[in-house]
C-alpha cells in the first residue's frame, strides 16, 4: 500500500512539471509586452526597459523559466500586473469561499446521489427508480443559473428563509457561513446529483448480477447487508471515478454560480483577470486549479486502493 | 420409512419477460433423503440451475413465476415469508456454484465472508466466528488456515477458492447442500480433489447433496440417485447404477453415448468418431464407426506441416518500481515437437500450463522470444510482417468460445466470407458459392449465410467458426479448446465433424484441450504440458497405455470414470498445488533430459524428490 502510494505520488509530479511550464508559456508568449503593461500609458521606453531589466525579462528563455519554476515551487506566483498585490495573497482571499462551495455540494451530491442510485439500481424498472432517473433528467436539463435563480426568488425572496447573496467567512460564523452556502451549493448540486445518480444505479445493477451476490444471498443474508457490504464497495470504483470527475467540472460551474450568488471566490478572480489580462494571476490561478486536480485524481486512485484489494499490488 | 430431507413436487418455473412467459421447469417432482446424494444431469437450457434456484428461492419474483411444493423436513418453503426463509438459506441448505473465481466477493477478506454467516445463523461473536472460521478451513484442507483469513479471493487459486466456498456452504451444518457445477470451472486434478472432499464431509456430516452437472463421469463418481432433465422436464430417474446400464430413454442414452471414456480406445492407434444412436435435426455429412485397429496409419509417409524447435514464450511483468521488471512469466519454455499432413497432436494440460500460449505463438499472436516455428517449410520466426499475413492462409485458429469469438452484428456469411477477401482469394461475387459449399461441409444450410449469429446454438456457432477457419483452405488448423464450451451430446457431433473434415481435406489439427477423454478419440499424437515444458510426447496409444511421466500418470487418474461401480475403487490423489510458472528476472530455466520410452514416446526426466509422494 505504502509503495503503491509513492508511486501515484511519484507519477503526479512530471505532471505537475507539465502544468507550470504551460502556465510560463502562456505569459512567455502572449501578445504584449508585460513591463509595458506594468509601466503604464503614460511610461517613456527608459522606463519600461528599467522594468524590463528588474524583473527579468531581458535574460533568455530557460533562464526565465528556472527562476518561474523556483518561484512556484516556493510559493511565490508573482504579483498581480492591476492590483500590485502578491498572487498568493488574492488567491488566499479567494481561495476559502471557492473551496467551501465545492466541498459542500460535492458533499450534498453524494449524499443524496449515492443512496439514491444504490435504491434505483434495487428496483430496477421499479417506482424509486422512475423517480430517481425523472430527478436525473430534470438535473440534466434545468442550467444551473436557472435553478439558482428560481430557488432565490422561491426560497429566499418569497419565503425569505435564506440570505439572497453574499458570503459570511467560516472563521466570523459558522453558521452563517452555511446559510450563505445552501443555496449556491444546492443548485450547483444539481447536475452532479443527477451524474452521480446515473452511474451509482448503473454500476450497482451490473454488480447485483454478479456470482458474489448470488453467493452473499445463498447464505440468507438481508438485503440491506447483500447491499451495503458486498455490493456498494464492489460498485466504489465507477463512483469514485465520476465523483472525481466531477469535482474537475465543478471548478468550472463554481464561476456562474459565484456570479449569481454574489461570492469572493477563484472564479470570479480569474474572469477578472482574464478581462483585465492580469497575467500573473491568470497562471497563479491556473497552477492551483491543476494542483486541484491533480490532488483529487490522486485521491480517487488511492480511493480505488481502498476499495478493492486487486488494485494494491 | 425414512424421512426425505427434501421433496419437491410439481415444480414449475416459468421466467417473465416483456415477451411474455417462457416456461422452463414443467412439474418435476423427487425427493432427496438423508445423507445420499441425488444428481441432476441435463445440458444447458435443461432448467437444472434453475430447479436449484427455485429451491432456496433464489430466483427474481419479479421475473419468474414459482408453482409447487417445495418441502424441507416437511415445511413448505415456497409459502414461507422472507424472513424465516433467510434463516434457510445458509442455515438449513448451504450452496455451492459453478465460478470459485466469480462466487466469492472479490473486496472481502474469505475470512469475513465466512464468518459473517456464523455471527448471522449460529448468533456468535466476532471472535468466536474468527476461531470457526480457522477450524472449517482446516476441516476443507486449505493450507495454514489460521494465517489466511484475512487474504482476499484474488490471492487464493481456484480449487483452493472452492474450499473457501464448501466451508462457507458447511458453516451451519446444513441437513442439505445444493451444489450447482461445483467442478465444472476446475481442472481434473482439482475436480478430483473436491469431489473427494464432498464425498469425505458427506459422510461425517450425514449430509444430503443436490448435485446438479451436465458431466456423467461426475455423475457416477459421487451420486446415488440420478435424475435427468431435458428442456424443463423430468425425462429418467433412478438409481446411478441403473440409468448407467439399463438407461430407459432415449435421451439419456444419447447423453451417455456421448460420453467420452477414457480408455474406450486401448488397442487402436486412429482417432474415432463417436456413436451416436440419435442424431439431431442437423444435415451432417453421413458417417460410420471406425474399426481402424487393421487399417494402417495415414500419416507415415505424409510431409510435415508444422516443425516447432526451441520455442520459448515469457511475459513480462512490470510490477517493480516505476515499473521496471518485477519478473517473468515463463509461459512457454524449450518446447519442439513437429505435425504431419492428416495429423492430429492433443497439448493437454491444466489450466496455466502454456497449451493455449503455445498456439497463439505459433500463429505469431503472441511474441516468442525465440525458437523456430516452420509451417510449410517458412520459418514464421523470420517473416516480414506481409510474409506472415500470407502465411496466415496455411493456418487458422478455432476458439473455445463461441459466442464470443464471432462478432455479433456482422452476418455470418460475411463472416466465412472476410478471410477469402482479405487474402484476396476470390471476389465477392464468387465467395457466395465458397461461403454456401464452406457451409454445407461442416453440416450447416446455405440459406443461413445472411443469419445473424444470435440466431444459432452453442453448436451451430462452432461450426461457424470451424468454416470461417477453412475458407482459406489451411493446411494446419489450430483448435484452442474448440469443444470444451459445448454440452457433451453437441461436443459428440462436432468432434465427428472435425474427423470427417481432417479425413476429406487431409488437415492437420493441433488440438489444445484439457478434456483427457476427447483428446484420446481424436489424436493420433499427445504432448503433455506442465509448467510452460512438454514433459511427456508421444503416440495416442503408448501416452494413454503405457504413460512414464508422472504428472501424465497423475492427469489420467484424475478423469472421472462414467462408471458408477468403479466409484470409490481408485485411490484419492494427493492434494497439489500447481507451482507458479512466474519466475525472478534472473531465473535460467534448467537444462532437460529426454528418453526415448518406444518409438515416438519421449519422455522428459524428472526430479525425483519433487514428485514423490
Amino acid at each position: 500500500m505504502i509503495s503503491f502510494l509513492a508511486r501515484r505520488i511519484f507519477a503526479a509530479l512530471p505532471v505537475m512539471f507539465l502544468v507550470a511550464l504551460i502556465a510560463f508559456s502562456l505569459l512567455y508568449f502572449a501578445p504584449g509586452d508585460p513591463a509595458a503593461v506594468i509601466a503604464g500609458d503614460m511610461a517613456q521606453p527608459a522606463d519600461i526597459a528599467a522594468i524590463r531589466e528588474t524583473i527579468g525579462l531581458n535574460q533568455p528563455f530557460h533562464v526565465r523559466l528556472g527562476i518561474f519554476l523556483w518561484n512556484t515551487f516556493r510559493g511565490d506566483l508573482g504579483i498581480s500586473i492591476f492590483s500590485h498585490k502578491p498572487v498568493t495573497a488574492l488567491i488566499a482571499q479567494r481561495l476559502e469561499p471557492t473551496l467551501s462551495l465545492a466541498v459542500l455540494t460535492i458533499i450534498i451530491s453524494i449524499a443524496v446521489a449515492v443512496p439514491l442510485g444504490t435504491l434505483a439500481a434495487w428496483r430496477a424498472r421499479g417506482l424509486i427508480d422512475r423517480i430517481a432517473m425523472a430527478i436525473g433528467i430534470l438535473g440534466f436539463s434545468v442550467p444551473v443559473f436557472v435553478i439558482a435563480y428560481l430557488m432565490i426568488w422561491f426560497l429566499s425572496v418569497k419565503l425569505a428563509w435564506f440570505p439572497v447573496q453574499g458570503y459570511t467567512p467560516l472563521a466570523t460564523n459558522w453558521s452563517g457561513w452555511f446559510y450563505n452556502l445552501i443555496l449556491p451549493a444546492l443548485s450547483l448540486s444539481t447536475v452532479y446529483i443527477a451524474l452521480i445518480t446515473r452511474i451509482t444505479r448503473a454500476s450497482v445493477i451490473e454488480v447485483l448480477s454478479q456470482d458474489y451476490i448470488r453467493t452473499a444471498r445463498s447464505k440468507g443474508l438481508s438485503e440491506h447487508v447483500v447491499l451495503l457490504r458486498h455490493a456498494l464497495r464492489n460498485a466504489a470504483v465507477p463512483i469514485a471515478t465520476i465523483v472525481g470527475i466531477g469535482v474537475a467540472l465543478l471548478m468550472g460551474g463554481v464561476v456562474v454560480t459565484e456570479t449569481v450568488f454574489a461570492i469572493p471566490g477563484l472564479g470570479r478572480l480569474l474572469v477578472d483577470a482574464i478581462l483585465q489580462r492580469d497575467y500573473p494571476v491568470i497562471q497563479g490561478v491556473l497552477i492551483l486549479l491543476s494542483a486541484i486536480y491533480v490532488a483529487v485524481n490522486l485521491l480517487v486512485d488511492i480511493s480505488y486502493a481502498i476499495f478493492d484489494p486487486r488494485i494494491r499490488n | 420409512m425414512v424421512e426425505t430431507v427434501l421433496s419437491v413436487r410439481n415444480l414449475e418455473v416459468a421466467f417473465l419477460s416483456g415477451h411474455g412467459r417462457s416456461q422452463v421447469v414443467n412439474g418435476i417432482s423427487f425427493d432427496v433423503n438423508p445423507g445420499e446424494t441425488l444428481a441432476i444431469v441435463g445440458e444447458s437450457g435443461s432448467g437444472k440451475s434453475v430447479t436449484s434456484l427455485a429451491i432456496t428461492r433464489l430466483l427474481d419474483a419479479r421475473s419468474s413465476e414459482v408453482k409447487g411444493q417445495i418441502l424441507l423436513n416437511g415445511r413448505d418453503l415456497t409459502v414461507l415469508p422472507e424472513r424465516e426463509m433467510r434463516k434457510v438459506r445458509g442455515g438449513e441448505i448451504g450452496m455451492i456454484f459453478q465460478e470459485p473465481m466469480t462466487s466469492l466477493n472479490p473486496v472481502l477478506p474469505v475470512g469475513k465472508q465466512l464468518s459473517e454467516t456464523l455471527v448471522l445463523h449460529r448468533k456468535m461473536s466476532v471472535s468466536e466466528a474468527r476461531a470457526e472460521t480457522v477450524r472449517l478451513f482446516d476441516r476443507v484442507s486449505i493450507p495454514a488456515a489460521a494465517t489466511r483469513l484475512d487474504d482476499f479471493p484474488h490471492q487464493f487459486s481456484g480449487g483452493m477458492r472452492q474450499r473457501v466456498m464448501i466451508a462457507m456452504a458447511l458453516a451451519c451444518r446444513p441437513k442439505l447442500l445444493i451444489a450447482d457445477e461445483p467442478t465444472t470451472a476446475l481442472d481434473v486434478t482439482i475436480q478430483a480433489e473436491i469431489l473427494q472432499l464432498l464425498r469425505q464431509l458427506q459422510a461425517e456430516e450425514q449430509m444430503s447433496i443436490l448435485f446438479i452437472t451436465h458431466d456423467m463421469g461426475v455423475v457416477a463418481e459421487i451420486a446415488h440417485r440420478t435424475l435427468v432433465m431435458f428442456r424443463g422436464n423430468l425425462v429418467e430417474h433412478g438409481d446411478t447404477v441403473d440409468i448407467f446400464h439399463e438407461p430407459k430413454n432415449n435421451y439419456t442414452r444419447t447423453l451417455l453415448a456421448a460420453v467420452p471414456r477414457l480408455g474406450s480406445m486401448t488397442g487402436t492407434s486412429e482417432p474415432a468418431h463417436f456413436v451416436l444412436p440419435f442424431q439431431d435435426q442437423q444435415p451432417l455429412p453421413p458417417q460410420k464407426a471406425e474399426t481402424s485397429s487393421t487399417r494402417k496409419p495415414t500419416t507415415e509417409k505424409a510431409p510435415t506441416v508444422l516443425e516447432v524447435r526451441d520455442l520459448v514464450t515469457r511475459f513480462d511483468i512490470n510490477n517493480g518500481f516505476m515499473g521496471r521488471l518485477g519478473g517473468r512469466v515463463h509461459a512457454v519454455e524449450n518446447i519442439s515437437f513437429n505435425l504431419k499432413a492428416g495429423e492430429t497432436l492433443s497439448v493437454v494440460g491444466e489450466s496455466g500450463c502454456g497449451k493455449s500460449t503455445t498456439g497463439r505463438s505459433i500463429m505469431r499472436l503472441e511474441h516468442p522470444l525465440s525458437g523456430e516455428i516452420v509451417v510449410d517449410g517458412q520459418d514464421l520466426m523470420k517473416c516480414s510482417a506481409a510474409e506472415l499475413r500470407k502465411a496466415r492462409t496455411k493456418m487458422q485458429m478455432i476458439f473455445q468460445d463461441p459466442y464470443a469469438s464471432l462478432n455479433p452484428r456482422i452476418r455470418i456469411g460475411d463472416a466465412i466470407a472476410e478471410p477469402m477477401l482479405l487474402h484476396g482469394m476470390t471476389n465477392r461475387r464468387e465467395s457466395k458459392d465458397r461461403v454456401a459449399q464452406l457451409l454445407r461441409e461442416v453440416g450447416l444450410l446455405p440459406d443461413m449465410m445472411r443469419r445473424f449469429p444470435h440466431e444459432f446454438s452453442g453448436g451451430q456457432r462452432q461450426r461457424i467458426s470451424i468454416a470461417r477457419a477453412l475458407a482459406v483452405r489451411p493446411k494446419l488448423i489450430i483448435a484452442d479448446e474448440a469443444v470444451s464450451a459445448l454440452d457433451v451430446s453437441v461436443k459428440a457431433q462436432v468432434v465427428n465433424l472435425m474427423l470427417d473434415l481432417q479425413k476429406g481435406m487431409n488437415l492437420s489439427y493441433l488440438f489444445i484441450s484439457h478434456d483427457m477423454a476427447v483428446v484420446e478419440r481424436i489424436s493420433h499424437r499427445v504432448a503433455v504440458m506442465y509448467l510452460g515444458e512438454i514433459v511427456e510426447i508421444g503416440p495416442r496409444a503408448s501416452i494413454f497405455g503405457n504413460p512414464m511421466h508422472p504428472y501424465t500418470k497423475r492427469l489420467l487418474s484424475a478423469v472421472p470414470v462414467p462408471e458408477p461401480r468403479e466409484r470409490g475403487k481408485r485411490p484419492a490423489p494427493p492434494i497439489r498445488e500447481l507451482p507458479s510458472p512466474i519466475r525472478p528476472p534472473n531465473y535460467i530455466a534448467p537444462k532437460r533430459e529426454y528418453r526415448e520410452v518406444s518409438a515416438g514416446h519421449i519422455c522428459q526426466e524428472w526430479d525425483r524428490s519433487e514428485w514423490a509422494q
